[in-house]
């Protein structure tokens, strides 16, 4: 089928070194000596863990519950006994800890009771919801939870479903052989997300240079029955970001302001897809997932691996070579070094890379921007590199935002064609985190004046009354006391509790009663205790004001990335110059 | 911990891009050897070496690492364009003096690579036909044949400057006699007289335009200058010398003229795009062209100097980031709003 193509502007063609992992067919790794599952695996609400240390656990039963909307729950990858429900450290470039549950394998594989299911007969609410409870997230690197993304526009109609078989970055081929050898088990699990958000047309986009992908996919379709079209895309990196593959298929640009179902369309990866096929109809929550492992390795292959496996095992079944210093996670242009090769592999995991000198060469010294402008031309959201650079080196962070700092997508293509060896993605994230920490601060710092303003008011007006009360209640007693002992004595002088009772007032416009009682031991007393009180009290909220729980009203995105940010300040402490830490992978892909 | 992503990087480097510089510039430099003689390779090797000099002395007051800089060949650009645009019997330490200068001055006093806000050549050029106008003037004479020797010996001083071994350039000469004119010379008769002015634009200067056309078609082709510089430079030059043209072809030189002769084809391609110092984006890219080719001609014609493109560029480098801030292009999704 023809179909008009769209440009993205700029974009790098890198050496795809593709071909080295697609010779040998999908294989399934062993289940190794122990699965180390993180809990918080999808972009929102970390899952609560429901199991405990001591517990058998059979393959795809859940051990950690979702938390809230957007979240997704996370199940055991194979049957077994559950060591612990421990911290330990993430495949993530800050190297911190997060609940993991630590599972030994008890060999079986044994499954839960599976229930197959005919979706079409469930309503669409309990779909989303079962793929929510599968835990099925976005499986090309963003891990959002795919079912919170199933739901259409209430104003603007749904015209295209884009599914995202481009996979543009360098080394990665897990989804190219998935869709060689499972072509229709990604086709059905389109019908699905076809059936909820009923778009006018599906568009399944595949880069150029997988061939084979595209045609068993056409195949595929065919055999279905659907009249979803196949599309091969040119190969330009990224082409398979979310918004670049939007734009090529069809024509629309979604800005970093707006949801993509604004603009009537939506974009699923197809490893997304056929994970939500295996949950809705056989009942099989994402217990693993297709990994490309290649590199300096002898044996370059695609393996479906189990969440939770530790990556220098699953390394290990591809032989590396021994010169081998780290493994990417990821591709080489938006992966990062994992801190321990321990570390498991978790939904987000498409691609191992054993790093060497030879494949990654140590970079160039950095040299002074010669404002080239190459960045420029390459950038795909047609940003200004070199001006944020310059910005975010002068920490005027300003500046980078109004020069669209966070329209950024961290796709590298930028730092790729500099000719000054700047890494300019560094800077990027640098000033990203730095802007990000600065608004909470502020944020912290104006809720927690407003909350203590308000506090402290409501709590001298309440010292207030109570002084009030008690002055008065003293005053009458005095009053009576004094009357029965001296008739004509009593002296209509100021009382010694009103300055106090005023002055714990003071700043309220509660009114101050005119406490115009004689001097007393009592009333003293009573009104001395209620400008203690309202001092502790001050006190208290002062201390409550320092510890802000600003953190409630934030999406799910803003969550994880200022989680992401404060892992990476963490981390910045930790080694130390500015700009050039290790970050986290951002996701311009669904 | 090795350098984050991207892993992969493209295989460039500061050094490669001026390297391809200094290659596109050979068709022209070649062109101008045959017209004026071995002359100006003198003057390239002097101004290189000037410029390697002065750049090492500045790195190493400004602490900055050695080797890498002075490998990154920004400096050897600004010396052979220098010694493009001055005369090529200047004696040498006026070559040198001003290379000297650009580097010091004009580059690392503003910081060094990357920073200097006014390209460099250009404002040695000013600087130098201020403080020496009557050697900045004094071009070979046309047909003048003269062997290395003798030229070495005249730029190194141990020759008498004689007068007569120098003239104008062609577009000085004709701006001269059009400016004497009472009528008697006028620019058919001028053109007609082949002698000087051969096809064009001056025997031979057409064809050391030429060679630089081809070097900047080069580099547009190998992606390190965008089309918008050049085509709006020349675009401007040819729209004003048209017109002023057709309305009195007898004081005004043709486009063709104008784009052939002088520093035209050296500044459209090799001089306005220096990214350092001009606009980076795509509209300011072609303001900037535009005003350069149109100041350009202003003052080549109606100013006090042989050739206006040395100014022109540097005026325009003075409007640059204005100019940069005022045309920023709008982003990806955004282009309504824009
Ligand atoms: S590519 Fe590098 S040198 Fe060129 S403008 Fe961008 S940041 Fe500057
Ligand atoms: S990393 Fe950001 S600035 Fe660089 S090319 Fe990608 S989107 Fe543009």
């Amino acid at each position: 089928m023809l179909m008009n193509l769209f440009k993205f502007k700029g974009g790098v063609k890198p050496p795809t070194n593709k071909t080295q992992s697609v010779t040998l067919p999908i294989a399934v790794a062993p289940i190794p000596s122990r699965l180390v599952v993180p809990l918080h695996q999808s972009i929102g609400g970390t899952p609560r863990p429901v199991v405990q240390a001591g517990d058998k656990v059979l393959k795809g039963q859940l051990i950690g519950e979702a938390d809230g909307w957007i979240s997704a729950a996370v199940h055991a990858p194979t049957s077994g006994t559950v060591l612990e429900v421990a911290m330990h450290t993430q495949p993530h470039p800050s190297g911190l800890d997060s609940l993991c549950v630590v599972i030994e394998p008890d060999g079986k594989d044994e499954w839960i009771a599976r229930d197959l299911v005919d979706y079409k007969s469930m309503a669409p609410e309990s779909v989303r919801e079962k793929l929510q409870q599968s835990g099925v997230v976005g499986l090309g690197g963003a891990v959002f939870p795919t079912h919170g993304k199933l739901t259409a526009s209430k104003t603007v109609p749904m015209d295209e479903l884009v599914i995202n078989g481009a996979e543009c970055e360098p080394f990665i081929t897990c989804d190219d052989l998935l869709m060689r050898e499972r072509a229709e088990e990604v086709v059905r699990g389109i019908g699905i997300f076809r059936d909820l958000l009923q778009p006018k047309k599906v568009l399944i986009g595949i880069e150029d240079n997988k061939p084979e992908a595209a045609a068993a996919m056409r195949a595929a379709v065919e055999a279905v029955g659907e009249d979803f079209v196949v599309v091969q895309v040119p190969t330009l990196y990224p082409a398979g970001g979310a918004k670049q593959l939007i734009r090529v298929l069809t024509g629309k640009e979604v800005p970093a302001s707006k949801r993509s179902t604004d603009l009537g369309v939506q974009c699923f990866n197809v490893a997304t897809a056929y994970t939500a096929w295996r949950a809705i109809a056989q009942g099989e929550p994402v217990v693993s997932r297709l990994v490309t492992v290649t590199g300096n390795v002898g044996e370059p292959r695609n393996y479906e691996v189990l969440i939770g496996t530790p990556m220098d095992e699953l390394l290990k079944l591809a032989h590396p070579h021994p010169d081998t210093d780290g493994i990417i996670m990821g591709g080489p242009m938006m992966g990062f070094l994992v801190p321990d090769r321990r570390v498991p592999v978790i939904k987000a995991t498409n691609c191992l890379i054993a790093h060497d000198e030879r494949l990654f060469p140590p970079k160039a010294p950095e040299m002074p921007c010669i404002r080239c402008g190459a960045c420029a031309r390459a950038c795909p959201h047609e940003l200004q590199p070199f001006e944020m650079y310059w910005f975010s080196r002068a920490k005027n962070f300003g500046k980078t935002q109004e020069y669209n700092i966070f329209d950024c997508i961290e796709c590298g293509c930028c730092s790729f064609v500099c000719p000054s060896r700047i890494p300019l993605v560094q800077y990027f994230r640098f000033a990203k985190s730095e802007i990000w920490a600065r608004e909470r601060e502020k944020n912290a710092a104006d809720q927690a004046k407003a909350r203590f303003e308000f506090k402290q008011l409501r709590e001298e007006r309440e010292k207030a009354e109570k002084a009030e009360k008690l002055a008065k209640a003293a005053a009458a007693q005095a009053a009576k006391k004094a009357a029965e002992a001296a008739a004509a004595a009593a002296a209509p002088a100021e009382s010694a509790a009103q300055p106090v009772a005023a002055e714990a007032a003071a700043p309220v416009t509660a009114p101050v009663p005119p406490a115009a009682a004689p001097a007393t031991g009592d009333a003293e007393k009573a009104a001395k205790m209620a400008t203690i009180e309202a001092a502790m009290a001050r006190a208290k909220a002062q201390r409550e004001a320092v510890q802000p729980k600003n953190t409630d009203n934030l999406t799910p995105e803003q969550q994880k990335a200022a989680a992401d940010i404060e892992a990476r300040r963490v981390a910045a402490h930790l080694i130390e110059p500015e700009p050039a830490q290790p970050a986290a992978p951002p996701d311009p892909k669904s | 911990m090795f350098a984050p992503a991207p892993f992969l990087l493209k295989d460039v480097s500061v050094s490669q891009v001026m390297i391809q510089v200094c290659v596109a510039l050979i068709p022209g430099i070649a062109a101008y050897a045959s017209l004026v003689g071995p002359a100006i390779l003198v003057q390239l090797v002097i101004a290189t070496l000037a410029a390697l000099i002065a750049e090492a002395l500045m790195l190493k007051v400004c602490r900055k690492p050695m080797a890498l800089f002075l490998s990154d060949g920004s400096a050897i650009v600004t010396a052979w364009l220098i010694a493009l645009t001055f005369p090529p019997l200047a004696p040498w330490w006026l070559i040198a003096t001003g290379t000297a200068f650009a580097i010091v001055v004009a580059k690392h006093l503003y910081g060094g690579l990357g920073q200097n806000p006014f390209n460099p050549a250009m404002v040695a050029f000013a600087v130098c036909i201020v403080a020496f106008p009557a050697l900045m003037s004094q071009w070979p004479s046309v047909g003048l044949q003269l062997g290395l020797i003798e030229q070495m010996n005249i730029i190194l001083g141990w020759a008498p400057r004689v007068d007569a071994l120098t003239g104008a350039t062609p577009l000085d000469a004709m701006k001269t006699a059009l400016k004497l004119g009472d009528g008697s010379f006028d620019v058919t008769t001028l053109l007609a007289n082949q002698d000087i002015y051969g096809n064009f634009a001056g025997r031979g200067w057409e064809w050391v335009a030429a060679g630089y056309l081809l070097g900047g078609l080069w580099l547009w082709h190998r992606k390190l200058i965008t089309w918008h510089v050049p085509v709006a430079f020349v675009a401007s030059l040819s729209l004003i010398s048209g017109a002023l043209w057709i309305y009195n072809p007898s004081q005004f030189a043709s486009p063709l003229f104008h784009l052939l002769s002088g520093g035209a084809m050296l500044g459209a391609f090799f001089i306005a795009t220096d990214p350092v110092s001009g606009c980076t984006t795509p509209r300011g890219k072609l303001i900037f062209g535009a005003g350069c080719g149109l100041l350009a001609y202003i003052i080549r014609v109606f100013g006090g100097y042989p050739d206006g493109v040395a100014f022109a560029v540097l005026l325009m480098n003075l409007c640059a980031p204005v100019i940069d801030l005022l045309t920023q292009p709008p982003i990806f999704g955004m282009k309504d709003k824009a």
